[in-house]
């Protein structure tokens, strides 16, 4: 049951005004994203039609708390297909990059982000790494990592492996 | 910077982006591409410094995600060479990037600021970006290619995946190809005697992308193409993305034990493929360090005397 008291009229503005969810008041629901959704094939968790609808009703906190909308794989179909070209992939990382703001960081991403901040990449390429990269004759790497900490730092991410 | 039209691609140089997961899970990929790209004759240069491309932080900091981004291009742009990816998701990252920093003067200005203060670098916005298979399809091309091939690949009967990354969203790449009815690497496949097959939901995504996320949804979405392509009796897979890679093979022996099942299907990078057309051995395109065995397929190729 859904009780409209609690919607929040302003989060569409809210999500509007982020880089990437400028067209989220263009949706006029007509499905043709979840209709080609590949994530949608295999889980009835992730639906982006269900989710802008709730954006645009202001149901704030469910969205923002929720664990589907990190489940949006990018892959962009829906992106090619909306006849309202409202970007869903992007308006996902507007609606995401709010909720990271307001404290809602799903482990997976924190994750992430400890190796950004340790490594400068995803994956560490040590001495191990190294060795097998001579072995198969290519270059070695011994990239600083130290500006991609910077930039985390410098943007109030200060986490460290 | 961008090489001249008409020059040979005898003169090409290119700044190789490696990314996170090809120098360390995928040097069979970067192997090939070199090997690849030595024999037909351009240059990769490579910048030890380049870091990740930022893709994975745009979900959840979009100014860290373009400032990881433009720090990559400010490094490949004092090289004064085009960067060329073996990533897909490396490609649509720094391209978006460009594109934003170009398009947008404020944008850019806080970028540059940002950039010279915390790290003393500036991005004027020179840099094309492409992919590695961009490169064979539209500066090598087709014809090339299939002159210089040296074994007979037409018993093979691969399925191009061209995940998503490569051709999507179609506004940053100018619509290199359509998205909907791609045919580059089908047609690479074709150029190197290969057939190519085609299948069901051919254009679907890996689900790499929520991996990290929640396993079980990304294992479900490989799994589906996994099972299209054995319907169809295919010999490989044959895609260009580390990361379609992770979930096709690397995971395969996951997916087949929790759908219990089995596929036993090879993987293939394009550049494998195309070395072994090339005449080059499998163990110089890194073929022994594909987790799912590749002996069966390169018996299938019959090598010409000359």
């Amino acid at each position: 049951m859904i009780d409209s008291e609690t919607f929040d009229p302003d989060f569409k503005f809210l999500i509007a005004s982020e880089p990437g969810g400028e067209n989220i008041k263009k949706c006029f629901s007509c499905g043709t994203c979840t209709a080609g959704c590949p994530v949608r094939e295999v889980t009835d968790r992730y639906n982006p039609r269900r989710i802008i609808r709730m954006a645009i009703l202001g149901m704030k906190k469910e969205v923002l708390s929720s664990d589907f909308i990190w489940l949006c794989s990018s892959c962009y179909t829906c992106f090619e297909r909306c006849p309202q070209n409202v970007k869903i992939p992007e308006l996902m990382n507007a609606i995401k990059n709010t909720a990271v703001r307001q404290g809602y960081l799903p482990p997976s991403m924190e994750g992430q982000l400890d190796l950004l901040a340790s490594f400068g990449r995803l994956l560490e390429v040590a001495d191990f790494e190294n060795e097998k990269r001579k072995e198969s004759g290519l270059p070695l790497i011994h990239g600083r990592t130290e500006d991609v900490k910077k930039i985390l730092k410098q943007l109030g991410f200060r986490r460290e492996k | 910077m961008k090489n001249r039209a008409g020059d040979s691609i005898q003169n090409s140089k290119y700044t190789l982006f490696l990314g996170c997961t090809v120098p360390v899970r995928a040097l069979n990929y970067e192997i090939s591409a070199r090997k690849v790209a030595e024999k037909l004759g351009f240059h990769l240069s490579d910048v030890s410094d380049f870091s990740c491309c930022g893709y994975p932080i745009k979900s959840i900091h979009r100014h860290a995600y373009l400032l990881m981004a433009a720090r990559n291009l400010a490094l490949a742009e004092k090289r004064g060479l085009p960067l060329c990816t073996l990533c897909s998701a490396c490609c649509g990252s720094l391209t978006e990037a460009d594109h934003e920093i170009q398009e947008d003067e404020k944008l850019r200005k806080q970028i540059n600021e940002d950039l010279f203060e915390w790290l003393g670098l500036r991005y004027e916005g020179r840099v094309p970006v492409t992919h590695f298979i961009r490169v064979l399809e539209q500066e090598v091309g087709r014809k090339r290619i299939s002159e210089q091939v040296r074994a007979d690949l037409s018993s093979l009967r691969v399925a191009p995946h061209y995940g998503c990354h490569y051709t999507k969203p179609s506004t940053i790449y100018h619509r290199a190809e359509d998205p909907e009815d791609p045919k580059s690497l089908d047609e690479l496949i074709q150029a190197t005697g290969a057939q190519s097959v085609q299948y069901e939901d051919k254009l679907q995504c890996c689900g790499g992308g929520v991996l990290a996320v929640d396993e079980g949804v990304a294992l479900a979405m490989a799994h589906r193409k996994l099972g299209h392509l054995r319907t169809q009796q295919a010999d490989a897979m044959i895609l260009l993305c580390p990361f379609c890679n992770v979930m096709y093979e690397g995971n395969q022996r996951k997916i087949e034990k929790v759908f219990q099942t089995e596929y036993k299907l090879p993987v293939l990078y394009y550049p494998q493929l195309l070395g072994l057309a090339l005449g080059l051995e499998p163990d110089e395109l890194g073929l022994h360090m594909n987790r799912v065995k590749t002996t069966d397929l390169v018996k299938k190729i019959n090598r010409r005397a000359d």
